[in-house]
């Protein structure tokens, strides 16, 4: 042994593992230069994967996992999985950026999520933090001129290491302090992605899809209907169970004071069944079909019209008239007659 | 014995309530989990064995529900 000589420190990341492709890869390579590496993933609510798949029945045939786990499991690092839903209430109502296309936040999304890391990296004592981000790849996020913002705002400065297109960009501290070797960075650019697929492929990393960490946000319809969500109550606010509820079901808005959200199929209504305590709630007394909840306010005769569209989209769509059964929390069921909404002329103006 | 109502909580939920209460736990106790969402029986027991926890029994009940058993590692 070398008398004298100080033992090498083993350096620490911390990787944002989305899930998706290029953040694994990343992680890989920070695995092969010897660093030790545990992932990080926030869960803000509007992630795709996972609850779509959970809920709806017809798509249970799929996986059914977290991908950032699935990642980390083949990576055989530690994950945490972090609750950030009150905290990013703030970037998606007043996102200093920006959107991008619909109610996406994303520099300020990518801005938040390093910063996070950053306080878990200092909290835990790890030297630098890691991301599959690549130049160019995303439009508002992933540019030259966004880099040093994301940087800059998370206070993550130059302990953030982008590994996949290092060798595009100045030196981070872990490149000039000899943690990491710059020399085994890459300098991947654009929305290519056969470099990544090819390297997975080669190193027999089962992935998710190209691209990871869906977001709801970046959904038009999904947009469309968080905003419908906003202008009926007046205000831009959301908790937990609206962001949820507004990933599934029909959302249908006959009127401005009130919408139905009817389940699509039988995991979605019994989803939706779990919120029957909360809301209005209708089904068809005597024949199969969808649950549907009722958000906002209803007297009498919107109940009459929403008894009418709920019926519609049950099996006894076609007859002359249905019993059907209207429940106010709290309350008891009520049955009423309804001629069902006739399936041909039903308004489009009405689906959010 | 230690009890965990994840039912109703879909991905990552339960992995995030289950790391939260285990936190809290000695090594060697033992929590049951009840869970409906189908994701769980994958995740729970692998964010397990990434952090060292022993999976004693992960089973599906008739009526659907998930019921995870994990001993806490010392």
């Amino acid at each position: 042994m070398d008398v004298g000589a100080a033992p090498r420190v083993q350096r620490k990341a911390v990787a944002l593992l989305s899930g998706g492709l290029d953040s694994l890869l990343a992680a890989r390579m920070m695995l092969d230069q010897g660093i030790h590496v545990e992932g990080i993933n926030f869960f803000t609510g509007f992630c795709v994967e996972g609850h779509t798949h959970a809920v709806r029945k017809d798509r249970q045939r799929r996986v059914v996992r977290n991908n950032a786990l699935h990642a980390a499991s083949q990576l055989g690092i530690r994950l945490h999985i972090v609750d950030v839903i009150e905290e990013y209430k703030d970037i998606v109502l007043n996102p200093r950026h920006g959107y991008g296309a619909h109610l996406n936040p994303c520099l300020d999304c990518k801005g938040f999520m390093v910063g996070k890391a950053r306080e878990w990296m200092e909290t835990h004592g790890f030297d630098f933090i890691v991301t599959g981000e690549v130049l160019g790849q995303r439009p508002k996020s992933q540019r030259r001129d966004t880099f040093p913002v994301i940087a800059r705002e998370s206070g993550a400065f130059d302990r953030l290491l982008r590994p996949l297109s290092a060798q595009l960009l100045a030196p981070t501290l872990p490149e000039r302090e000899g943690w990491v070797d710059r020399e085994r960075l890459l300098k991947l650019s654009g929305r290519n992605r056969k470099p990544q697929i090819g390297m997975a492929r080669a190193q027999g990393l089962d992935y998710a899809q190209p691209a990871g960490g869906c977001c709801f946000l970046t959904d038009a319809n999904y947009a469309r209907k968080l905003r419908d969500l906003w202008e009926s109550r007046g205000d831009r606010r959301y908790d937990f169970d609206d962001i949820m509820l507004l990933k599934i079901g029909r959302h249908i808005r006959p009127r401005p004071h009130f919408k139905l959200i009817i389940g699509r199929e039988e995991g979605e209504n019994r989803f939706l069944e779990g919120y029957r305590h909360r809301f209005i709630h209708l089904f068809a007394a005597d024949a199969n079909g969808p649950i549907a909840l009722l958000q906002g306010e209803a007297a009498d005769e919107d109940l009459m019209l929403a008894a009418a569209i709920t019926a519609r989209f049950g099996q006894a769509r076609h007859a002359e008239s249905v019993r059907m059964t209207i429940v106010r929390p709290g309350a008891d069921a009520q049955q009423r007659m309804v001629p069902p909404w006739p399936v041909d002329r039903f308004p489009r103006e009405w689906y959010l | 014995m230690p009890h965990l109502d994840a039912r109703h909580l879909l991905c990552p939920m339960p992995v995030i309530r289950v790391s939260e209460q285990l936190r809290d736990l000695a090594a060697g106790t033992v929590l049951t989990v009840a869970c409906t969402d189908p994701g769980a029986l994958y995740d729970i027991p692998a964010w397990c064995r990434l952090e060292g926890h022993e999976v004693m029994e992960s089973r599906v009940e008739p009526s659907g529900e998930i019921v995870i058993v994990i001993k806490v590692h010392a």
